[in-house]
């Protein structure tokens, strides 16, 4: 088990390298950061934009920029951005902390969700509970996500007029200035987090939960299964310590292969709940053309996403022992 | 006559598909008594794996099942599934075909036999896993308390399916159905496991239904024989009636098809055609298209299950009386198809290097 | 044939030809026994499995007149996509059904446009990424060792990213015509595909009609284009129609956000977006758009689930 950790951590290293390596290649591909310079009325002296190019590092040849970079990361620092004042780490740390928050627990409830329904499903299949919530599984798959953030935020207004009071938050992920006491910063943050949540959690749930039915089902109709049966167990214990324990496996590598959707689906729902988290901060940068800004965007969430494949697979060696030794 | 410890009655086992509705078992009745070893005998698809599922209970729940099944006079089929779990694993036991598959992945086979104890009696984790090591030394697993820690993947096919005779004989039951225990596995390793099953018959005093297609391992084993073509019982009796006094022409046909070492060599018989598809039979025996000896009587009347020889002695032919002496050879028609082609064949064999 | 038996006497009952034979059978012959199901190839049972879950079909025909409402309305309808007519702000009424926008244009044109751009993304997307995806995958597969390797890591660096991060960034330098866009989101899905086909064709690869193919002369290409490919056709194509489910959804979010089809041209993202604020006042150009996504989206995601069925059909029925 310890070799087979260090194996996988050891083959993540190059891949993080390579990874890195198309990341620039995309963020240089990204744009030109002196195009709106260029194009400016009045017209922008020569020497100052000559400067920029140098600031910004690009009248070196790629590669040597690549190095620069990459070296630079080890000692943290990001690169320049177009805006002078910005300083690319601690931004987007700033900002990854406030997105990161989002994913986790929408996660979180997508995946009790999807494994409550899927498993119920599966065992009362062809039931009516079964046929709805398949049906509902494949309508959250079809709906656009901004779509439906939007037609809550409209919803969380309407419950808010309902009950009179501001419950939930349709705008930023914290009131400014947050309240001093304790127990209101935690109403405050939960009031502000549900709707995205929603929005965010609701389409993973509806792939997942079909998955876990499919996988379930699967399972239910094994060998061993059918065995456990034989020796005479209790339905619930068959279900629950050999159907579902089986089962549950495959969900956690298709947790970690979702992931980086995930993350695009938050760029989404910050956008349309007005989060200044990393999905702000990657439009901004897109829009500004931040060459750097985009690059360390783009690192971090390979970081992210690589290291919990990482986790994922150790999960999944714990969990079934038939793959310890690949 | 003692008490039938399992006792089946006009089983019937229909399962609804795309085509229409299969019916798998067709009428099947059967009384095992203690300590006996019924074997069954029939090709793929003639009902006989479905006929123990349905008495365990274990068909998918789209089966429709009907007949009676008693265990000791408790009627088994529509009965709940707490009562069910109480006799299976217990009373009742199964051995499956394919070890590959037939143990869960994750826990090792020592928890696995352990938990089949603790189902049934109430002891520490510990007890069980002294009794599951036991378990596994009996069916003669080297090296049985480190192996109890193993995973069913670092076991062999033939390891695997002595962890799965372990886990019926944990509880010694009375009754031990072993659904074609050796079909998944090399011929070397069959003979291993066919000693297996006699230790778990001898340790735990069970009766045994023993299901296969392989004539050869029925040989040794049983006492009584079933032979079974789709889906019905076409002949039964005890193993010397049927090995050397076969009144069915199905049964002389296996019989002749077998390669024997024992004989001169003589030319194997086989037997033309396929079985029948199960969806809406029509009226008569089902192995009329492939029965040498088939009028139209064959046809139109299915033949009831009736003595011969001996009262104990049953098969289902209408012309049973003809197979009195008769060799298969006698009844099915060994004459080479292509005289030419097997004179070729001859030839370069022969004539070759 | 040589009798090797004289038949003996009938002593059974007398030979009466029984009157429940069945009256299309010719008079003596014997029943029917061992084919009572036709015989079918493998098409026709795909299809008819197909036919049986009857969502799928009933998607197929709601999308079939998505298609022809689109591009046969589309064009037959009195207003243009983009025309500005003197009704600004009006409600759906008889002559604008979807209404119009604060400029006066036709809402019901400009869903309908905006259904055409999606279908036809959606089918540039499904065919690039399939065909690109699937002979990646499918090489990858067979010639495994190093090539999979390289293959397979060129994959997996596009999949750790996320699709409508590089899609806005590589829509914002390329995008505003619908087919640079449909270029874009396919010149990052087929990493997907080349992931199905790669798994499908090493498990394939180890069947013996591969060694037969091999032992008879085949070479390699023509092993997976002949052998191969058509085998792995099933979960390509069920993978495909996700595939196309995926696009519309990730093409109308870029639009939304600024990056996919802009103006001139429209897209059901774009009139979302632009409709952001007057969910409550003007819902008719908020819901139109979004329920046209959902149910193009929703008709091909059960067509997809019709095609899994059909060409893999979960045999949980029958047990011989």
């Amino acid at each position: 088990m310890v070799a087979f950790t260090l194996r996988r951590i050891a083959i993540s290293i190059p891949i993080l390298i390579a990874s890195s390596f198309v990341v620039f290649l995309l963020g240089t591909a990204a744009g030109d950061p002196l195009d709106p310079l260029l194009g400016r009325n009045p017209p922008i002296p020569q020497a100052t934009i000559d400067a920029e190019r140098v600031r910004l590092h690009l009248d070196q040849p790629v590669l040597e920029r690549y190095w620069n970079w990459l070296v630079g990361l080890f000692s943290g620092d990001f690169g320049p951005s177009v805006k002078q004042n910005l300083d690319i780490g601690s931004e987007i740390f700033a900002r990854f902390g406030i997105t990161m928050r989002l994913i986790a627990f929408a996660m979180l409830i997508a995946l009790v969700l999807a494994v409550v329904v899927g498993v119920v499903s599966a065992v009362k299949q062809y039931s009516v509970v079964d046929y709805s919530a398949t049906f509902l599984g494949f309508l959250f798959l079809s709906m656009p996500a901004f779509w439906f953030a939007i037609l809550l935020k409209q919803g969380g207004i309407a419950f808010n007029n309902t009950v009179g009071e501001q419950v939930v938050y349709t705008i930023g992920d914290a009131s400014v200035p947050p309240p001093t006491d304790t127990f209101a910063r935690f109403a405050d943050i939960a009031g502000h987090i549900v709707l995205p949540t929603i929005a965010l959690a609701l389409i993973s749930y509806a792939a997942w939960s079909r998955f876990q039915r499919a996988s379930m089902l699967e399972v239910m109709n094994s060998d061993y299964v059918r065995l456990a049966r034989s020796k005479g167990l209790s339905r619930r214990r068959v279900m629950v310590k050999h159907a579902l324990r089986t089962a549950l496996i495959p969900l956690v590598t298709v947790t970690a292969l979702d992931l980086a959707a995930i993350i695009s689906g938050a760029v989404v729902t910050e956008t349309v709940f007005q989060w200044r988290g990393m999905g702000d901060f990657l439009l901004e940068s897109i829009r500004t053309e931040d060459v750097y800004a985009l690059q360390a965007w783009l690192l971090l969430t390979a970081i992210v996403v690589i290291g919990f494949n990482l986790i994922a697979d150790l999960l999944y060696a714990v969990l079934d022992p038939r793959i310890r030794y690949a | 006559m003692t008490e039938p410890v399992l006792e089946v009655e006009d089983l019937h086992v229909t399962f609804p598909t795309d085509d229409g509705l299969v019916t798998a078992v067709r009428g099947v009745s059967y009384r095992l008594r203690p300590g006996e070893v019924l074997g069954i005998v029939g090709e793929s698809g003639s009902g006989k794996s479905v006929t123990s599922l349905a008495v365990m209970g274990l068909l998918p729940a789209t089966a429709r099942v009907t007949g009676s099944a008693r265990y000791r006079g408790r009627e088994l089929l529509g009965a709940s599934d707490s009562e069910l779990s109480g006799i299976r694993g217990k009373n009742v036991a199964m051995i499956f075909q394919d070890p590959m598959t037939s143990l869960n992945p994750v826990y090792s086979v020592g928890y696995q036999i352990a938990e089949a104890v603790r189902a049934h009696n109430d002891v520490s984790k510990q007890a069980a896993m002294s009794r599951a090591i036991e378990l596994l030394d009996t069916v003669r697993i080297p090296n049985a308390a480190e192996r109890a820690a193993s995973y069913p993947h670092e076991l062999s096919g033939g390891m695997r399916q002595r962890v799965v005779i372990a886990i019926a004989m944990a509880n010694d039951p009375d009754v031990i159905i072993a659904d074609e225990p050796t079909t998944a596995l090399d011929v070397t390793v069959q003979a291993q496991i066919m000693q297996a099953l006699e230790t778990a018959k001898t340790a735990t005093g069970a009766a045994m239904v023993l299901i296969t297609h392989d004539l050869g391992v029925i040989a040794g084993q049983a006492d009584r024989v079933m032979v079974m073509y789709a889906g019905k019982l076409v002949e039964a009796g005890s193993a010397e009636d049927v090995f050397y006094t076969p009144r069915m022409p199905y049964t002389l046909g296996l019989l002749g098809s077998l390669p024997r070492l024992d004989q001169k060599s003589k030319q194997l018989t086989p037997i033309v055609g396929a079985p029948p598809s199960l969806i809406n039979m029509p009226p008569g025996c089902p192995f009329t298209p492939r029965c040498p000896l088939a009028q139209p009587v064959c046809d139109e009347i299915e033949p009831p299950l009736a003595a011969t020889t001996s009262l104990d002695h049953l098969a289902a032919c209408h012309f049973s009386s003809e197979l009195v002496e008769a060799k298969p050879d006698d009844v099915f028609n060994t004459e080479v198809a292509d005289t030419k082609a097997l004179a070729e064949f001859v030839r370069q064999t022969e004539g070759g290097p | 044939m040589p009798e090797p038996v004289t038949p003996p006497p009938v002593s059974g009952p007398a030979a009466e030809p029984s009157t429940a034979a069945e009256p299309t059978r010719p008079a003596g012959a014997p029943p029917e026994r061992e084919f009572t199901v036709s015989e079918r190839s493998q098409g026709q049972l795909v299809v008819r499995r197909f036919l049986q879950h009857r969502l799928a079909v009933v998607s197929l025909i709601v999308l079939a007149a998505l298609v022809l409402l689109a591009y046969v309305g589309g064009a037959l309808w009195r207003y243009d996509a983009g025309e500005i007519t003197p009704d600004n702000s009006v409600a759906p009424s008889l002559a604008h059904p979807f209404g119009t926008d604060a400029v006066g244009k036709d809402q019901f044109a400009q869903v309908l446009r905006g259904t055409q751009i999606s279908l036809q993304i959606a089918l540039l997307v499904a065919l690039f990424a399939t065909i690109f995806g699937t002979l990646w995958g499918a090489f990858a597969g067979y010639f495994r060792g190093a090539v999979d390797g390289t293959l397979m890591r060129i994959a997996d660096l596009i999949l750790t990213l996320p699709l409508l991060a590089v899609a806005a960034m590589l829509g914002h330098q390329f995008g505003g015509t619908w087919w640079l866009v449909a270029l874009v989101i396919a010149g990052l899905q087929w990493a997907y595909v080349s992931r199905v086909a790669r798994g499908v064709v090493l498990s394939l690869r180890e069947k013996e009609f591969v060694e037969a193919a091999r032992a008879l002369g085949a070479s390699d290409a023509r092993i997976i284009l002949r052998h191969l490919i058509p085998n792995a056709l099933g979960s390509i194509i069920v993978n495909a129609t996700i595939l196309v489910a995926v696009a519309i959804l990730l093409e109308t979010a870029l639009s939304f956000l600024g990056f996919g089809v802009q103006s001139p041209d429209t897209s059901l993202g774009l009139l979302v977006s632009e409709a952001q604020t007057a969910s409550v006042t003007r819902p008719w150009l908020f819901y139109f758009p979004g329920l046209f996504i959902i149910l193009i989206a929703l008709t091909i995601n059960f067509i997809g689930d019709g095609l899994r069925d059909a060409f893999d059909p979960q045999q949980t029925k029958v047990r011989a």
